[in-house]
């Protein structure tokens, strides 16, 4: 066993779990937080994704020693009142259908987001291509990232 | 245990490289340092490296080098990949155990001692991007030699590179499912200094 401390959501963690045990599963195990996904266990469907000193990291191959002194963001810390741009543009065009990959897709969303303001729909299709969905979201999910920054870039009026 | 595997061949590595190191005054002979490169060439060419030294942006993987599947992954200015998919988001600082799981090898600390922690994964730079795939021997040889194609390397940095950087190591390390070079570590960089000592003359 080893203690681990991070910054989770905003908020200094500390967590005793064996070094190698996937930072997914301290997630959702040790610490409730449920909201990233299993996918695929294989770092290819992207339901696992959360930020890493913002990267949008697979949690579900990396080991929880990797975040050691780190700053981690889940979908539950995009914000406390779903004022963020990738949630509020999420809400408003209803993109989830079944919803089980939709957490990495909006953690994908905001990785490039916060890089990248406005990118082109080239963009957005390389930055999500690490990102699976078997209900078929990704024209919504690609009309919600221009929402988005529609959004972040002060262009906020509701539709 | 993989984390003293690590330190060991680290270890190995580098008193290698000491035993290997160029000889200033050795003769030249550009018989040996072409024929010694030739033998050399056949690791540079396998899989495990022309798939992080690619003709195109995107990395390669697996045993045919193919793009990755699905994934629309870009070299990026640093080779460390752009936005939300960048090489180290998945690839970790070691092997994740099982067929298909994404290989890893751990960060270099200023020092020069691992960061078994956080992982060093990457393409070379878009400025130098160092391509093996598609080299013939003499191409690769005359690139290897020029410190503007090969990264600003000495002879003595080549020969450092390939003792001891951990993606080189991992090549003889690269987890289930993945074959590694034809010659062992401790050949490939034997032969990578006899082409240099004997003078680094390419082949025809």
């Amino acid at each position: 066993m080893k203690r681990v401390s991070f910054v989770l959501n905003g908020k200094a963690t500390e967590v005793e779990v064996e070094p190698e045990k996937p930072l997914l599963w301290v997630l959702r195990e040790d610490l409730g937080l449920t909201g990233t996904k299993y996918g695929c266990g294989m770092a290819i469907c992207g339901c696992c994704i959360v930020h890493v000193d913002g990267d949008a990291i697979r949690s579900c191959v990396t080991p929880i020693v990797r975040v050691e002194g780190k700053r981690v963001t889940t979908v539950e810390g995009l914000s406390n009142d779903l004022s963020h741009p990738v949630q509020r543009a999420w809400m408003e065009l209803q993109v989830p259908q079944c919803g089980y990959c939709q957490s990495g897709q909006m953690m994908s969303a905001a990785c490039l987001l916060a890089q990248n303001s406005k990118p082109t729909d080239s963009e957005i299709a390389d930055a999500m291509s690490g990102n699976l969905c078997r209900c078929g979201t990704y024209q919504r999910v690609r009309q919600a990232i221009h929402r988005a920054s529609e959004i972040a870039t002060g262009k906020g009026a509701r539709r | 245990m993989r984390i003293v595997i690590a330190c060991c061949l680290f270890v190995v590595s580098a008193v290698l490289y000491l035993t290997a190191a160029p000889v200033a005054s050795a003769p030249r002979d550009d018989a040996a340092a072409a024929s010694a490169f030739g033998v050399a060439y056949k690791v540079f060419m396998h899989p495990r490296c022309v798939n992080c030294h690619p003709t195109g942006d995107s990395p390669l993987r697996g045993e045919d080098s193919q793009p990755h599947a699905g994934l629309r992954l870009r070299r990026g200015p640093d080779g460390q990949g752009v936005f939300t998919l960048k090489c180290t988001n998945c690839h970790q600082a070691q092997n994740q155990q099982g067929v298909h799981m994404p290989p890893g090898a751990p960060n270099v600390l200023k020092d020069g001692s691992l960061d078994m922690r956080n992982p060093r994964w990457h393409l070379p730079s878009a400025k130098i991007p160092m391509i093996f795939q598609g080299r013939t021997a003499s191409q690769l040889c005359r690139q290897l030699q020029d410190p503007k194609q090969n990264g600003g390397l000495t002879t003595e940095q080549l020969i450092h590179h390939v003792s001891t950087d951990p993606l080189v190591l991992w090549g003889w390390n690269p987890g289930e499912g993945r074959s590694i070079p034809p010659l062992s570590h401790d050949e490939f960089v034997a032969k990578v200094a006899e082409w240099i000592n004997n003078g680094a003359a390419c082949p025809k």
